[in-house]
């Protein structure tokens, strides 16, 4: 048994199936950054950090006549995102029921895949992790205040890509509401504005939770690194006569290669 | 080409389950290079060729414990009955049996899924990259 110590949990094998293809198809659907960045991985839950194949001199302890220098790694950060399931949902479940309910684990898994998100398009400075939009030096222009102005902010984007020689194609990161605004317009003529901006990217519109504004990214790949130690998996933390607690946990580092292969866009 | 490396209609899997597949396919074949070259080694009586030979299977040697070692990152269980297994010395048989009752997924008594893939044995969702689904 790992640390997830899934088999102390009082849940049948077909509970935990459920449980898993529930919190899966959930995370798939929020978990932006993994569909615009390279993904590395898992490594296992026992890997810590990423090397940077960069060092640090250090003060030699002999004194003159050796040098010294200290490897510079990023440690990988752990989220993790508790949740409760009933155990008569889990009962009915198991009995046939389709519609037990899982309203803790919709929270669970938008919590945590919002967490990694932010992390990656913005930024963790407490854990070491720069963010795609903070890292870029192209400095944020205003996507628009009205959906109609879009196009010409994305293309923008892409032309200040273009021009410091990042190819694409280009993905384009969505906070929710901008993304909404999207899906419901339709531009002079009626073609409709997602169709729009897909041709000018030539790449994915990816509705992204947690992203503030917009961020054109090249997917040319090798430009921004998610490495994953321990991929989201569900782990067991205790259970009483009533709900088992559980939680959703993954370790991750992310960088940015290149930082000028992203362009943000602010609200 | 061929695509017999998938047992299942390859639209309906994974991207990862794809990887894992061709690496599978690819340690296959790395195996039975290295099984041709033990042959030729063997009956082939020119120095100079059997040192490319030798040079050869090194080759091999190398491609196949980078295949095993991709897969095994990939295959948690899988790992830990290799690391119960490899480089022991003692009965290959009796670690094998110790390996497989002591993985995280259990021996054949434990009612556990015993089916050795990259399935959530370990617990993970296999979510993995999802930028070749926006391709």
């Amino acid at each position: 048994m790992n640390h997830l110590l899934r088999r102390l949990a009082p849940i049948s094998d077909a509970g935990w199936e459920w449980l898993d293809d529930e919190a899966g198809e959930r995370l798939r659907g929020s978990l932006a950054a993994r569909r615009l960045v390279d993904f590395s991985g898992p490594h296992g839950w026992r890997h810590s950090a990423t090397d940077l194949g960069r060092v640090d001199a250090v003060a030699s302890p002999a004194g003159d006549g050796v040098s010294v220098a200290q490897r510079r790694v990023l440690p990988l950060v752990e989220l993790r995102s508790e949740f409760s399931v009933s155990l008569a949902e889990l009962r009915d479940h198991d009995r046939g029921a389709a519609d037990a309910d899982l309203q803790e684990l919709d929270v669970a898994a938008q919590r945590i895949a919002v967490a990694e998100n932010l992390a990656v398009f913005h930024g963790w400075a407490q854990a070491g992790i720069a963010g795609i939009a903070e890292a870029s030096p192209v400095a944020a222009r205003p996507l628009g205040e009205s959906a109609e102005e879009y196009p010409r902010s994305v293309a923008r984007a892409v032309e200040a890509l273009r021009a410091v020689g990042v190819d694409g194609p280009y993905g384009l990161a969505l906070g929710p509401d901008e993304h909404t605004r999207v899906i419901e317009t339709a531009e002079h003529g009626g073609y409709p504005l997602f169709d729009h901006l897909a041709k000018i990217l030539a790449g994915p519109i990816v509705w992204a939770p947690g992203v503030r504004g917009a961020v054109v990214l090249s997917l040319r790949g090798g430009d921004f690194l998610f490495e994953s130690g321990q991929d989201l998996a569900i782990g067991y933390s205790r259970h009483d006569a009533d709900a088992v607690h559980l939680y959703l946990e993954e370790s991750f580092s992310f960088r940015v290669a290149t930082p000028e292969a992203a362009a943000p866009l602010s609200p | 080409m061929g695509f017999d490396q998938y047992h299942e209609p390859p639209a309906e899997l994974s991207p990862q389950t794809r990887t894992f597949a061709r690496l599978c396919a690819s340690l296959t074949e790395e195996a039975e290079a290295i099984g041709w070259y033990e042959q030729r080694l063997a009956v082939e009586t020119d120095a100079e060729a059997k040192a490319i030979m030798r040079d050869a299977q090194g080759e091999e040697f190398k491609h196949f414990a980078m295949d095993l070692e991709f897969l095994l990152r990939r295959s948690p269980r899988w790992r830990q009955i290799c690391e119960g297994v490899l480089f022991q010395d003692g009965d290959i048989v009796e670690h094998g049996e110790a390996a497989e009752a002591g993985s995280a997924d259990g021996g054949d008594d434990d009612g556990g899924d015993d089916d050795g893939e990259t399935g959530a044995a370990d617990g993970a969702l296999e979510i993995g990259s999802l930028k070749e689904a926006e391709r």
